[in-house]
């Protein structure tokens, strides 16, 4: 499959408490690479501190990296500027875990991403109010809930906002970071299968990260490991979960909760 | 016997509001049980009645015995006294219950110390045993260190030793590992599980999540909208859930569903989000 995005050798450093004059420094990523396929998800799984949202973080522009190359159809997206800036940002879009800080508090949740739309300047004016409507019924919420501020809502509901906003500009990948982890069980289940729905239906690539391995096990085409700023392990999700070759993926398997009769038994 | 812990029709109303909605059911002693649930269950509300934590608005009726000791209606004084000695509770974020500026070790000296048993000096030698006994590499070197000086894992564990530190026969833990990472979570689980084997401490474990549930808990109840929808043999309970919702929650984990499929939702009346969404119209209305 044709390659979408590729990350080489990716290093960002942060100044560490403590440091002398700031020369001790903390290494978040430690020379990263990574390769998402077009329509293709891949899964980034790690636990906290392990660099997988710095990188997300990288990849979205939000953060920047010391070192390395970040090619979005081969070509660098550091450095871009003006209209071709603004070209990437409509193709790569985020969604994050708490959707309350992608969503104005004091704005119906329909002008939101309404916004969006008038951002990227994506249909008519006369156009966008039916586009609106459309997201909503794409990411399974009734057009009614476009008057309601976030607070009206249920967090799968806002959730279900927030990924109907990023949907808004027509993006060819999605850089997903934790976004089922503050939800309920019952609603978990329902956010991931939109995330499926969103890759069959509309050929959507995603970089899923998420400290989750039964969920980064479900979704994904690819698996990526990470620890400590580094990529330890990467391989078709099949290969990495059902015969994981590094000792901190094997780790993270036999953490997974799941019944262990000499551990409950005694 | 009397049983550790027993709940017999509690109630929780904040004001029309009913949290807990009559919940009966009696801990065996030495037990891991679970309550699992969902935002909204009332699982965590329930946890805290037993302790006497609820805010000031909140009414509880019906009977919550400790050890055959009615906790209902205690005064202020009474139930200082029974915290940290016959139950004591552990929450999702060891730092709000350490003390940032004190050394843990003479935080843990300080439980002791607080029911009067012992002298300081027995109650250092006790804290540096404790910390030890929780897997605090190097105790008594680090008894003066301060929380932020431990990762999560580390600072979870000080906080079980001093929940731990006066024996008490009860321990409620509240998401204790929902902040932590899996494997750090494994080790904490394993931790309260050993302990409880040890000391033969009876555990009410309050957890949103069914992995943590299958991995510790010998019973587990089911908690939705308040009520103790079943109660039965973790084993069991995995391998033949007798209420549809908690059917419908085993089998919309991903863990338990073909890598790939979509999976299946829990049905409508049941869901949560069905729920908060009628509730929140609700408010709307009333705010209108």
């Amino acid at each position: 499959m044709a390659e979408l995005l590729r990350v080489e050798n990716l290093v960002k450093t942060y100044a560490a408490p403590g440091g002398f004059f700031g020369r001790r420094r903390a290494t978040a990523l430690g020379g990263v690479s990574i390769a998402v396929a077009r329509g293709e998800t891949l899964g980034l799984v790690g636990e906290s501190g392990s660099g997988k949202s710095t990188l997300g973080r990288c990849i979205l522009g939000l953060t920047r990296p010391d070192s390395g190359a970040i090619l979005f159809e081969g070509a660098d997206v550091q450095g871009l500027s003006g209209r071709r800036l603004a070209d990437f940002r409509r193709r790569v879009q985020p969604v994050f875990q708490d959707p309350f800080g992608s969503l104005d508090p004091r704005w119906p949740v329909g002008r939101s991403v309404r916004e969006a739309l008038d951002c990227f300047g994506i249909g008519s004016n006369s156009d966008r109010a039916r586009r609106v409507a459309d997201l909503f019924a794409r990411v399974g919420l009734d057009p009614v809930f476009a008057k309601r501020l976030p607070s009206q809502l249920s967090g799968g509901q806002r959730q279900r906002v927030a990924i109907a906003a990023a949907l808004a500009s027509e993006p060819e990948l999605i850089v997903a970071d934790e976004p089922v982890s503050a939800l309920d069980m019952s609603v978990q289940a329902q956010i991931l299968n939109l995330f499926m729905d969103l890759k069959r239906d509309l050929g959507l690539a995603a970089l899923f990260i998420t400290h989750d391995l039964a969920v980064v096990a479900h979704v994904s085409d690819a698996v990526a490991v990470m620890q400590q700023g580094r990529i330890v392990e990467t391989g078709s999700a099949d290969a990495v979960i059902d015969a994981p070759s590094h000792a901190y993926t094997k780790a993270l398997i036999a953490a997974v909760p799941r019944p262990r009769p000499a551990f409950r038994g005694g | 016997m009397t049983a550790p812990l027993a709940f017999d029709d509690v109630r929780v109303r904040f004001g029309a509001a009913e949290a807990v909605a009559g919940v009966s059911l009696a801990l065996e002693a030495g037990e891991i049980f679970g309550i699992v649930g969902e935002s909204g269950s009332g699982k965590s509300t329930l946890a805290n009645a037993v302790m006497g934590l609820l805010p000031g608005a909140a009414t509880v009726s019906g009977s919550i015995r400790v050890d055959g000791r009615e906790m209902v209606g205690l005064d202020e004084a009474s139930l200082r006294t029974l915290r940290g000695r016959s139950v004591s509770m552990i929450f999702q974020d060891p730092t709000a219950s350490l003390d940032p500026t004190w050394g843990v070790g003479d935080q843990i000296a300080e439980t002791i110390r607080a029911h009067g048993l012992g002298s300081a000096r027995e109650a250092r030698t006790r804290a540096i045993a404790l910390m030890d006994e929780v897997g605090i590499a190097r105790a008594a070197e680090r008894y003066r260190d301060v929380p932020h000086r431990f990762s999560g894992g580390q600072r979870q564990r000080i906080v079980i030793a001093a929940a731990l530190a006066n024996d008490p026969k009860l321990l409620i833990a509240d998401e204790p590992t929902t902040a932590l990472d899996v494997t750090i979570q494994a080790q904490v689980l394993e931790l309260i599980d050993r302990l409880r084997r040890e000391h033969g401490t009876t555990v009410l474990l309050i957890t949103h999540d069914l992995g943590v549930v299958q991995m510790v808990c010998d019973r587990v109840g089911v908690m939705y909208r308040g009520r103790l929808l079943e109660v039965a043999a973790t084993a069991d309970l995995f391998e033949r859930p007798s209420h549809p919702y908690t059917r419908a929650l085993i089998a919309a984990r991903p863990a338990a569903a073909k890598r790939g499929a979509r999976l299946p939702v829990i049905p409508r009346e049941w869901s949560v989000e069905s729920l908060e969404a009628r509730e929140s119209e609700g408010a709307e209305a009333a705010d209108g």
